[in-house]
């Protein structure tokens, strides 16, 4: 920076030469340190990497260890099989019994059925929520509400599967005659707990950075305060709602502790909100501490890590591009 | 023409009128009324949620709680051993992650160009670790951690003996610091961007080097924010539980963990397995809810001194520029 502006100083005045400035000549430790500062950025990059790799190395054997395939395939996870026993082909999951069963349906339409649910309700409420403190509130007011909000982001997940297990089950049980206490309904409810702070803390920055002069404009034009704020101040934040719509989806598909507490684990095809789900997360976490190092089993679990992986990888990706279209499209129009 | 255009003009104004008294008084209202019982409805949640906790747990919290060891099979007794286990998970975390997350964000603010390839790389790489879910974490820990570098020291210095190739603490610790790896960086980075550019200016006109100049001039005055993360990342790395199931996190343990190698409870895993796994739910019930008191305690006042942490820095940088 500063060199920079010397150069300038100096093609700029021609008359009498300043004299030529350099930075202080660094000595060979600094160099060194700041070489090792480089190093350590890329801590982040090889972590990703790491994790990638080591779960994808613990799953490969599924497509080339005969062991392994003996017991599961690609295909055989996919494709509905006609088990022994059974009238009809179908997706089981089923990994700890005589014939090993490691369909993969249930699991999926668990994590879909739990993720739907509480994103129908955290996207709303977030960014109902976040509409109202960047718009409605007082500036004074807004301080005291926003990091109440975000409160509940500092509640440990294991905290809200815990409430959604002991209370919530109850209440809903009650309320609306359930047959199982733990279902798709109560765990999505409470993992919605997880998604709105997400949501909310996104949506509402982008909210507020919308340019004073839109609505101004908006405003001169004759549209009522709702007019303006359904169609000029939504449309203009709606990349980083976009944004936190994303990354709150990739938050719900992803956690683990509520919907493994609050969800009844029951691995069932339904669309039945009111019967119990498991979800692929869930199924690493309750499963993997009692399987065979090296097993069917364990491969299959990691095959299950490397895709919730991949899944919450690309979510993440799109929220994250959403993000930075939203900064260069508001930086641009200021 | 004129008088036709007068009428029309006149006509659409009354037209506005119009609209702007019946109609969208009731839209305004109608939205307000809405996004306020949108924000209500997370704010009363958020109350049900503590005042249940809070409740239902400060009848058995107690000093003793907080002091004592289990006893007879969780179900009278307290809590102490998950503290310090807990306490040594998160110092060897602190100690493993912050470095190189406040390396990272100072490489990235100071040094780098902002649109270099290496840059980007960094930068995506950060966002995405954010958003790995916990679990994944947890494989991670086993797959790397335990079975590749354990098994490798293993092999290395114990003659293939099982000292590090199992669960322990230290592992996960370095799981739980690849985690909140984020979080520093972008807190930490959050606050090198609020230094003023006059003052880098003047250390390297006062002829520092730029290494002087970040180390002595920039580092200390990001100093709340590099703290305001290392507070963030302690209040996760605590409260999480998916990472350390399978690194190193046990139910119950005699002694204290004494070594890197030893498992250790924690708060967090201990509640999810009394609510989870304990046979009998209603005479451990209220240690459950004592333990997620303090859980909840610890994290929200972690929480708290992060924002404060953070408001005092911004006003103070409000206050220099």
């Amino acid at each position: 920076m500063a060199r920079e502006k010397s150069r300038s100083a100096q093609t700029t005045a021609p008359p009498i030469r300043p004299p030529k400035l350099t930075l202080a000549p660094a000595p060979l430790w600094h160099r060194a340190a700041e070489w090792m500062l480089r190093c350590l950025a890329v801590s982040a990059v090889v972590a990703i990497v790491l994790i990638l790799v080591f779960i994808a190395k613990e799953a490969a054997p599924i497509f080339y260890s005969a062991a392994v395939r003996a017991e599961v395939t690609l295909s055989k996870m996919w494709v509905p099989q006609l088990w022994p026993g059974y009238d009809e082909s179908a997706s089981i999951w089923q990994p700890v019994s005589d014939i090993p069963k490691f369909g993969i349906w249930p699991l999926i339409v668990g994590t879909v059925k739990v993720t739907v649910v509480a994103m129908v309700v955290a996207v709303p409420l977030g960014v109902g929520a976040a509409l109202y403190v960047s718009q409605y509130a007082r500036p004074g007011v807004r301080e005291i509400l926003k990091p109440i909000v975000e409160l509940l982001a500092g509640i440990p997940s294991v905290v809200l599967g815990f409430f959604a297990l002991m209370v919530m089950a109850t209440w809903f049980q009650d309320l609306f005659h359930l047959e199982s206490r733990l279902n798709a309904l109560v765990s999505g409810v409470a993992l919605s707990f997880a998604v709105i702070p997400v949501i909310f803390t996104l949506a509402e920055e982008a909210l507020r950075a919308v340019p004073r002069s839109y609505v101004e404009a908006s405003t001169a034009l004759g549209a009522a305060r709702w007019q303006t704020t359904l169609r000029v101040v939504l449309p203009a934040a709606s990349p980083g709602i976009a944004a936190g719509v994303a990354l709150g989806l990739g938050r719900a598909v992803g956690e683990t502790m509520i919907v493994l507490m609050a969800s009844g684990n029951a691995a069932i095809v339904s669309a039945n909100l009111a019967d119990s789900a498991r979800t692929i997360a869930a199924t690493i976490a309750a499963e993997l501490a009692e399987v065979v190092f090296g097993g069917s089993h364990y491969t299959v679990l990691f095959f299950l890590g490397t895709l919730l992986f991949l899944t919450t990888f690309c979510i993440n990706t799109i929220g994250d591009w959403a993000i930075r279209r939203m900064k260069i499209r508001l930086g641009g129009m200021a | 023409m004129t008088a036709a255009a007068a009428t029309a003009g006149k006509s659409a104004l009354a037209q506005l009128a119009v609209r702007r008294t019946r109609r969208n008084l009731v839209a305004d209202g109608a939205m307000a009324v809405a996004s306020g019982a949108a924000l209500l409805l997370v704010l009363a949640s958020l109350g049900v949620i503590l005042f249940d906790i809070v409740r239902n747990g400060t009848p058995h919290l107690s000093w003793a709680f907080i002091t004592e060891a289990p006893r007879d099979g969780m179900t009278a007794g307290g809590i102490f051993p998950a503290i310090i286990g807990m306490l040594e998970m998160v110092i060897l975390m602190t100690l493993a992650g912050v470095p190189v997350g406040v390396a990272t964000a100072i490489y990235l603010h100071e040094y780098s160009s902002p649109t270099s390839r290496l840059t980007r790389t960094i930068r995506i790489a950060v966002a995405n670790l954010a958003g790995v879910p916990s679990i994944v974490f947890g494989l991670f820990g086993l797959g790397f951690f335990v079975q590749f570098l354990g098994a490798g020291i293993d092999k290395a210095f114990f003659h293939g003996e099982k000292v590090y190739g199992q669960p322990a603490l230290i592992w996960a610790a370095l799981t739980m610091a690849v985690l909140t790896l984020p979080v520093v960086i972008v807190a930490t980075e959050e606050a090198l961007r609020a230094v003023p550019q006059e003052l880098r200016e003047a250390s390297l006109a006062l002829g520092a080097t730029k290494f002087q100049t970040v180390m002595h001039v920039v580092v200390p005055q990001a100093a709340p924010g590099i703290l305001t993360g290392t507070i963030l990342a302690v209040s996760r790395g605590a409260g999480e539980v998916a990472p350390i199931l399978f690194t190193g996190a046990a139910y119950f343990l005699p002694q204290l963990p004494k070594h890197l190698s030893s498992q250790f409870m924690s708060p967090s895993y201990h509640v999810y397995v009394l609510s989870t796994q304990s046979p009998d739910v209603d005479a451990t019930k209220p240690i459950l809810y004592a333990t997620v008191l303090v859980l909840l305690g610890l994290t929200f006042t972690l929480n708290m001194a992060a924002v404060i942490v953070r408001a005092r820095m911004r006003r103070q940088h409000a206050g220099v520029a």
